[in-house]
């Protein structure tokens, strides 16, 4: 195994950041931590790059112990922090020196596994890190990460905040990286990039939900979803709140998600009933669940 | 939703040296509208809306906001507005109840309404058992669901929101949004920053700026009509990224 986390536990004061988490992530897998913030994702990255100790439980990396071997650990892996942590007044290309110095390394040894997000920042290569923006922020972070050939990379929320574009052409290079042998960990509180991963794991206030393929989670949820939609979304989402039939109701883009109590939904009853709220121009259709439904149910 | 309208740009401009952060747009937002302002970064959409809530002043072009102009009245913008980011919210280090006091004085009401609608908003949002603990100890989701009330405690005629949601739980996120249909539907005009595209979907109309420019508004509907799409998030790709 590349990472096995087991039975990890870790509290600030009375917070429980980390509740008896455990799973493995295997040699060249693309892996996903999903889940909102305060879920404790961070925490685990961190007890995971031997940057803090947990208060229980056993975890290796590489096949080293996060508190034994610490120090192995820190020469082979790769971390994009969540928060930049480069440094801001040297530039570009110094930065990346930097890192690969420190590393025993130089840019031009593992330049092919950088080449290709390198070559888009390296226009400014002379310019200060600090005044890089966001997205080419992110780049030079990754590179920073990578320079020295890491086996397995973490990275904690690297597309927060970044715009849906920007988002997808970092999976996409976050997969190309996969096709290298670099095993990746990586967390998002963006429910739609779970997809992106061969596994995920969905954690919530310390817990972990659900660890599977992101297709067999899906499949896991066993409620049919509607697709509900009106001429007034506020006054559709009252109406069926005091629908007596309802079990959740979630607005979903243009529609609302809605499940029934009742393994035999009738549609046609509720129409009814909606149309006695002076609703008018519905639509109930069933619909495909997604991942964000099924993080919604487990975490009900 | 009216055909009054509460925002009103004209050709609105804003240069730093000879960059255009923000080039030429015009558009209007209606009464109690829920209007997305999506972008990719570093498209200008924090230097726009700096510019409606009146702290940057526009290299040229116009535009009224809550009614009164951008380039003369700035200071009366700010009373008749709100507004709440991710980054920005509320006092960590001071309670629920505290921030509430504190954004009420700020926002000019009286101690007697303060009182009562600190009592209101703490029940609507179910935060009567916490009121005495400092924000900082409050989940994610809590604290932004607070700092929209607070954002509406003077009545405001638009609420501007930056990236409300961002990193927010899936059902909190949806919370929010319920509170946000809420507020639209009493007249209250929503202007909204978003990177989750299921969120654009919930906007009456939808702006999308690219290179400092407005390259496309309208409803989700007819946006999606126009690129021949099935999401928002296809039509976000197709603008942004051809």
């Amino acid at each position: 195994m590349s990472i096995s986390v087991s039975h990890i536990s870790k509290s600030y004061k009375k917070v429980k950041a980390l509740e008896n988490i455990s799973f493995d992530v295997k040699p060249g897998e693309l892996f996903g931590l999903i889940g909102p913030d305060g879920a404790g994702k961070t925490t685990l990255f961190r007890i995971l790059t031997t940057l803090m100790l947990a208060d229980d439980g056993i975890a290796k990396v590489d096949n080293f112990d996060v508190i034994t071997d610490y120090k192995n650990i820190r020469n082979c892996v790769g971390y994009m922090p969540g928060k930049f942590s480069l440094y801001q007044d040297l530039t570009v290309e110094e930065n990346l020196n930097f890192f690969a110095t420190i590393f025993g390394t130089t840019i031009e040894e593992n330049y092919d596994l950088i080449k290709e997000i390198y070559i888009q920042i390296e226009p400014f290569k002379t310019r200060r890190a600090g005044n890089l923006s966001g997205g080419m922020k992110q780049k030079l972070a990754l590179c920073c990460a990578l320079i020295h050939k890491p086996t397995v990379l973490f990275l904690d929320e690297p597309t927060t905040g970044v715009d849906p574009v920007s988002r997808k052409e970092f999976w996409e290079m976050l997969k190309r990286l996969q096709h290298k042998g670099i095993t990746i960990l990586v967390s998002t509180p963006y429910m739609d990039e779970a997809s992106m991963c061969d596994r995920i794991a969905l954690i919530q206030e310390g817990k972990i939900l659900e660890i599977d393929k992101p297709e067999l989670i899906v499949k896991k949820h066993l409620k049919d979803i509607y697709n509900i939609r009106a001429n007034d979304m506020f006054l559709l989402i009252q109406s069926l709140k005091s629908y007596k039939n309802h079990y959740s109701i979630y607005p979903f883009g243009e529609f609302v998600h809605y499940t029934d109590k009742n393994k035999d939904f009738n549609s046609t009853e509720l129409k009814k009933y909606l149309e006695t709220k002076k609703l008018t121009n519905i639509i109930i259709e069933k619909t495909t669940v997604t991942i964000e439904d099924a993080f919604m149910e487990l975490a009900k | 939703m009216s055909t009054k309208k509460v925002i009103q740009v004209n050709k609105l401009t804003k240069n730093f040296g000879d960059f255009k952060a923000v080039n030429n747009i015009t558009f209007d937002v209606g009464k109690g509208e829920v209007f997305g302002f999506l972008g990719a970064n570093g498209a200008g959409k924090t230097t726009a809306m700096k510019m409606l809530i009146g702290i940057t002043t526009p290299s040229s072009g116009k535009a009224n906001v809550a009614g009164f102009d951008v380039n003369t009245h700035a200071e009366d913008i700010k009373k008749n507005i709100g507004y709440m980011s991710q980054k920005f919210a509320l006092y960590d280090d001071l309670t629920v109840n505290e921030n509430i006091t504190f954004f009420g004085g700020i926002y000019g009401l009286t101690r007697k309404e303060i009182k009562e609608k600190s009592i209101e908003l703490l029940k609507e949002l179910n935060l009567e058992d916490v009121k005495n603990m400092l924000v900082a100890s409050l989940p994610l989701g809590w604290k932004q669901k607070l700092s929209f009330s607070v954002s509406l405690l003077h009545n405001p005629k638009i609420v501007f929101l930056d990236e409300p949601t961002g990193g927010v739980d899936p059902i909190t996120r949806r919370h929010f949004w319920e509170m946000i249909y809420k507020a639209a539907s009493s007249g209250t005009t929503i202007f909204v920053t978003t990177h989750y595209m299921d969120e654009a979907e919930y906007c009456d109309r939808v702006s999308v700026m690219v290179n400092g420019k407005i390259e496309a508004l309208d409803t989700p509907k007819k946006l999606k009509e126009t690129y021949n799409v099935k999401s928002m998030d296809e039509v976000f790709l197709k603008l942004v990224r051809k």
